[in-house]
């Protein structure tokens, strides 16, 4: 639906040359909700804007939809754009406007008639909930619904995709989740492709099929959500998926723990079987969680659990061998210091 | 004291009148010139949709040229345009043709200052949802900022009574004239008194009227 090829976005500010977006190509499938995390200043909601050119890249090209918007001229670029709602971090409506008229309002740009505006309008107003606010201003609303009145308007034209910048950073987390919910509903609903950035990981493990990791512009990892989870490579994946799946243990519990400490991680049906206790019954092994949680990423489980192992060294080798066998992640954290101990006992 | 006002009235109100029309037309002048040109200047700064650095630049230096000279010396500058304009400097519709020529880039110059007010964010919103220019400038900026140009043409008109004095002064007419004519020329303290007081209760009234008219039209 949306393919960015070697997308390039450079900035000329007081003589220095500031790279917003550096070589990213991406592909986006029909349908789905894709999102972009990173820190601010990694160059996503520029590489967002680069989507409906609302930020001319430098370099590159833009298909969405089969049209190649970097050639088309202004008219027919308004016209592309009517196809491509697009939602903002600040809700962006037209405060002396009521929210029937923000929402006509976007009607009015692609030429519909004022009978077919009102009536249109208020059937999105309907969809989003919000259709005994219609007459309000828009200070008269709450965040919540102020996102929902602009959600309203990015699909007044019937469009193909939907821009998401930082939809939700405003909002508290209740609302973000409704804000979520809906999202996704028009997703399922409407087949709507959904593009969201974001930094907050938590939205991407809610309601996105893939996404991307951004840094300086660049991407630096991408996947559907439930592999990135389950198997992050690069370092800043891994510090952002722990500020949703956190299984770091306090320094002071660790030192006190004399067993092997290993981290494991269940994907999908090995969360639901009895591995661990199976293994545990076979190989004479003591174990104590230290951590542990199951996640749903995509209705799929991913389990993520920290144990100290205490038994014969030899034993618990085997069976974290044998561990690894059958899940594929598991990362020793702390290795048996029970001998340490005894020999600084002796001495 | 009410002999006086009565010899007086005749005169204060043609004075009056003659005030009025020439305020009134600089203000319709600047309604219909300020207007357009205070939105071109916003339109066409940097980062806007209409971005045209020679445009912009051309506006406003025409725009500060007009501003930096001061009125009683526009007023002069302008005898030719005007004589050829109206075929008299004299009269209070002479004198609205310098009074509008000053208003015309100071409320230019509000309308420029209020639309700069607005949240960048909705006009983006506006573009990206594929509205043209136009649409831009007359469904959301135009409604954004009314309450603004109704502010600054309350503005634009009590700046317009202060000039009109002036304009009094070299043949105008106006309560302006009829203060110096009388306070000034022939030292008649109860004339200069009288025409202060109407001064300032008009500017009170245009004040008010103004303030509480943008306050009709804000909607939010």
């Amino acid at each position: 639906m949306i393919s960015l090829e070697q997308l390039s976005k450079v900035y000329q500010s007081k003589g220095k040359t500031v790279i917003g977006v550096d070589d990213v190509s991406l592909d986006i499938k029909k349908g789905e909700i894709f999102g972009v995390v990173g820190y601010s200043g990694a160059g996503k909601s520029t590489l967002l804007r680069c989507m409906n050119i609302l930020e001319r890249p430098t370099e590159g090209k833009v298909m969405v939809d089969g049209i190649d918007l970097m050639t088309l001229n202004s008219r027919d670029l308004r016209k592309a754009r009517q196809s491509i709602g697009m939602i903002f971090q600040g809700f962006h409506l037209a405060m002396a406007k009521t929210v029937l008229e923000n929402v006509a309002f976007a009607l009015k740009a692609s030429g519909v008639n004022r009978q077919e505006r009102k009536r249109r309008a208020q059937e999105l107003l309907e969809l989003v909930g919000l259709s005994d606010k219609a007459d309000q201003y828009p200070a008269q609303l709450s965040g919540g619904q102020k996102q929902r009145v602009s959600i309203a308007r990015a699909l007044a034209n019937d469009p193909k995709v939907l821009l998401c910048d930082e939809a939700t950073s405003a909002l508290d987390p209740n609302t973000t989740q409704s804000i979520l919910n809906l999202l996704k509903r028009i997703n399922r609903e409407l087949g709507l492709t959904i593009v969201l950035i974001t930094h907050e990981m938590e939205v991407v493990k809610e309601i996105c099929d893939r996404c991307a990791v951004m840094e300086d512009g660049k991407i630096v990892e991408q996947g559907s959500t439930y592999e990135i989870f389950a198997a992050p490579e690069n370092e800043l994946t891994k510090r952002f998926i722990q500020t949703v799946i956190d299984f770091r243990i306090p320094e002071k519990i660790l030192s006190e723990r004399k067993g092997t400490i290993v981290h494991m991680t269940f994907k999908g049906d090995s969360a639901n079987e009895s591995i661990v206790s199976d293994l545990l019954q076979g190989y004479n092994v003591r174990a104590n969680i230290l951590h542990g949680k199951i996640d749903y990423i995509q209705d799929q489980a991913l389990g993520t659990f920290v144990m100290e192992l205490t038994g014969e060294q030899k034993v618990v080798h085997r069976a974290i061998q044998d561990l690894k066998e059958k899940l594929g992640e598991v990362e020793v954290l702390q290795d048996d210091r029970s001998a340490d101990q005894s020999l600084a006992r002796a001495e | 004291m009410i002999d006086q006002l009565i010899n007086l009235w005749p005169e204060l109100n043609k004075s009056f009148i003659e005030t009025l029309i020439m305020v009134g037309i600089g203000l319709v002048v600047a309604l219909i010139a300020g207007l357009p040109l205070g939105l071109l200047l916003f339109v066409t700064d940097r980062d806007l949709f209409l971005e045209n650095r020679t445009v912009k630049s051309i506006v406003g230096v025409v725009v500060n040229l007009i501003r930096s000279v001061p009125f009683i010396i526009l007023l002069v500058f302008l005898f030719p345009f005007t004589n050829f304009l109206i075929g008299t400097t004299t009269g209070p519709v002479a004198a609205s043709v310098a009074l509008s020529v000053a208003a015309i880039p100071f409320y230019a110059r509000i309308v420029e200052s209020s639309a700069r007010d607005i949240d960048k964010g909705v006009i983006e919103a506006a573009i990206a949802c594929g509205a043209s220019p136009w649409l831009i400038i007359k469904d959301i900026i135009f409604p954004e900022i009314k309450p603004g140009l109704i502010s600054g043409l309350t503005i634009t008109a009590i700046s317009l009574i202060g000039y009109s004095a002036m304009a009094g002064a070299i043949g105008g007419g106006g309560i302006g004239d009829l203060a110096i004519r009388y306070g000034y020329y022939r030292y008649d303290n109860f004339v200069m008194f009288t025409t202060v007081i109407l001064l300032i209760v008009l500017v009170q009234i245009v004040q008010y009227t103004g303030d509480y008219i943008a306050k009709t039209v804000k909607k939010n």
